[in-house]
């Protein structure tokens, strides 16, 4: 199938009557995933949003219930958000971001109530990277610039035109009802060469990272690699993949809610314990946590690495923290494989 | 040119003290991992320092690294990292006597962000420094712009790019500026109070609570900020509430108050573009006029807020 580019604001304004609507819009000089009301609205060619998609799953702040306390007793509320979406020009590398967070809430032992039945209400309509820009690196961790996994349809860019390639069978209905046409042969031969030509020419070697962190915990690598990390949270937050909450409770008087709100391991708050102490007391300890949580602890609960490569820890951090300098000089150490 | 040179001559400064022991500890700058990016450096031996390099992109202020150091330090400092330099050292942070200071006028550093806007956000690859015009480069495109206009605010706005203080200079000092006229300030001072709140609402609906400029910000270092505090929790730990954001922001610029060299680090590390130097110049202008006053352009003034005289003016004070 295919449908020309000016003919995407008008199929969005359609979706816009059945669905909520979710994709880039312009603020400043980013783009960020929010509903829309206007097919007008979505910028498509604006390389990766600043936040990932995970926000509209798994949002910054989340009520989780609300509760209010009288003479007759307690009431509780807790609204699940079922409302159906669509999520278009999702970028392959955050649609796989949305595989592995399912790893974490919808696993044997707990499933989120929350998160999953967004999940389960969203059709996500991704656009593959004919530019990969420098900073990515999506092809080094099982992904790549055209990678299907997590998304229902995925548009290639043709120029004119997006080349509409069904991955699922809701994305397939999607497209259906929405008429467009059959693409012909020479379409779907440009489709196929822009994928062709899209190289992503980073590349990060995690070959014995794995084996190497499993060993080197206690390594003095760790007290020199976080020395110039500030310590704030911008790579946690604009990560796809992280994934740490802290809950708490807002309350007045006999009113109150529960709220989820995102953690990050950069933070002295994180993993405080009650007592006062917290197992990860400096900096060292908790710029280990991020990385072994990526590349140790993820692979051993779930047997993928939670990175995608999208290179935003790379264009945002404050004092150039580069992931792939920080793994390969994890990789390049003697670390004491025989302990 | 000048940038290798100087680049050169601080590697060799650096590698000379730590040869003669004279530091345990060189913080500067290597080459980083993004176009024209320097990224903070910590050589221990002669061999590390060989990796010290300068160029339009170490923007950040190492004096963020040197408080409660233990041992003898040197830092590649320019002149916004000296001020707050000497105002650390007059906060009992930094032990002059164990601190070397490598002094580098600056010219100002290149904002990565003007630089995206300028080629409409496509993937630059490399700049290169020609002086005064740096070439922007891409897989299918060249462009060539003006140094000053892609300069960070801040540095547009500085007038101290000499160190006001160092033990060794890099390079020659350069001309003087004429005085800050703070004319985005009154500007926005001379907005009505529904104005000044719609804009500060509008730049902090879109603060994410990484706390970044906090973390970059050499001066704010309280062992627990108000914000991490869970008994009690003096503000919403949630980035929804606007309000909450603005909480945060006002109550970290009131602190630095007097303090706050204006070096806009805290600019530069947020993420999300917000205006933060709307607020922090605020109050800089406002110490200027009330006090006379500017933070670490020497080391004899005391901080002025942690002095007093009984002529200070009290504007704030409503006469009946």
């Amino acid at each position: 199938m295919i449908v020309s580019k000016k003919e995407i604001p008008s199929f969005l304004d359609k979706l816009i009557s059945d669905y909520q609507v979710f994709a880039p819009v312009q603020k400043g000089s980013y783009t960020l995933f929010k509903q829309i009301c206007s097919g007008t609205d979505a910028v498509l060619d604006g390389g990766i949003t600043k936040l990932p998609v995970k926000e509209i799953f798994f949002p910054q702040s989340e009520k989780l219930f609300s509760y209010n306390v009288t003479n007759e007793g307690a009431k509780l509320e807790a609204p699940v958000d079922d409302r159906k979406k669509v999520v278009f020009g999702v970028r392959p590398c955050d649609a796989r971001s949305l595989t592995l967070l399912d790893n974490v809430f919808n696993n044997d032992k707990y499933q989120d109530p929350y998160y999953l039945t967004r999940r389960n209400n969203t059709i996500l309509v991704g656009i593959g990277c004919n530019s990969p820009a420098s900073t990515c690196f999506c092809t080094s961790v099982n992904g790549g610039p055209f990678d299907t996994k997590g998304l229902d349809l995925l548009l290639v860019d043709t120029g004119d035109a997006y080349v509409v390639e069904p991955v699922s069978d809701k994305g397939k209905e999607l497209a259906e009802k929405a008429g467009f046409a059959a693409a012909s042969d020479a379409d779907k031969a440009a489709a196929a060469k822009v994928k062709e030509e899209a190289v992503v020419s980073c590349r990060v070697n995690t070959d014995g990272l794995k084996a190497k962190l499993d060993v080197n915990f206690y390594d003095p690598i760790w007290d020199r690699i976080h020395e110039k990390c500030l310590g704030c949270g911008a790579c946690t937050y604009l990560c796809p993949t992280c994934h740490c909450f802290d809950i708490v409770d807002d309350a007045v008087d006999c009113n109150g809610c529960r709220v989820r709100n995102w953690d990050s391991c950069a933070f002295p708050l994180f993993t405080l314990h009650g007592s006062g102490h917290n197992p990860r007391s400096t900096n060292k300890e908790r710029y280990r946590n991020r990385i072994m949580h990526k590349f140790k602890y993820f692979v051993d609960n779930f047997n993928e690495i939670a990175c995608v490569g999208c290179g935003r820890c790379i264009k945002n951090c404050p004092v150039n923290m580069d992931i792939r300098v920080v793994l390969e000089d994890i990789r390049g150490s003697e670390a004491r494989l025989d302990s | 040119m000048r940038m290798q040179k100087l680049a050169a001559q601080i590697k060799d400064a650096a590698k000379k003290l730590l040869e003669e022991k004279k530091v345990d500890l060189v913080v500067g700058f290597a080459e980083g991992s993004l176009p024209l990016r320097g990224t903070p450096l910590f050589a221990r031996t002669p061999e590390e320092a060989d990796k010290l390099t300068w160029n339009r992109g170490c923007e950040n202020n190492l004096a963020n690294y040197l408080r409660k150091r233990e041992g003898k330090v040197a830092v590649v400092a320019k002149g916004c990292d000296v001020r707050s330099i000497v105002a650390l050292v007059k906060e009992n942070q930094i032990n002059r006597d164990n601190l070397y200071i490598i002094g580098v006028p600056c010219s100002g550093m290149i904002d990565r962000k003007k630089v995206n806007q300028l080629v409409g956000g496509k993937d630059v690859l490399e700049i290169e420094d020609n002086g005064d015009t740096v070439v922007i480069k891409g897989k299918d495109f060249s462009e060539t712009a003006r140094v000053a206009d892609l300069l960070h605010n801040s540095c547009q706005d500085c007038r101290y790019g000499n160190p006001v203080v160092y033990d060794e200079l890099i390079g020659e000092l350069l001309p003087e500026k004429g005085e800050d006229d703070f004319a985005e300030i009154k500007e926005f001072e001379a907005k009505t109070a529904a104005e000044r709140r719609a804009y500060l609402a509008e730049e902090f609906s879109k603060c994410i609570r990484c706390y970044a400029c906090r973390n970059a910000c050499p001066m704010c270092y309280c062992e627990e900020c108000f914000v991490d505090c869970s008994t009690p929790q003096w503000i919403g730990k949630s980035a929804a509430d606007i309000q909450d954001n603005i909480l945060f922001q006002a109550v970290r610029v009131f602190h630095s108050a007097g303090r706050c060299a204006d070096c806009g680090a805290c600019e530069r590390a947020c993420p999300m573009g917000i205006n933060l130097r709307l607020l922090t110049r605020k109050l800089v202008k406002d110490v200027k006029e009330l006090f006379n006053a500017e933070a670490g352009v020497n080391m004899e003034d005391k901080a002025a807020l942690a002095t007093f005289t009984a002529d200070d003016p009290e504007p704030f004070l409503v006469k009946e």
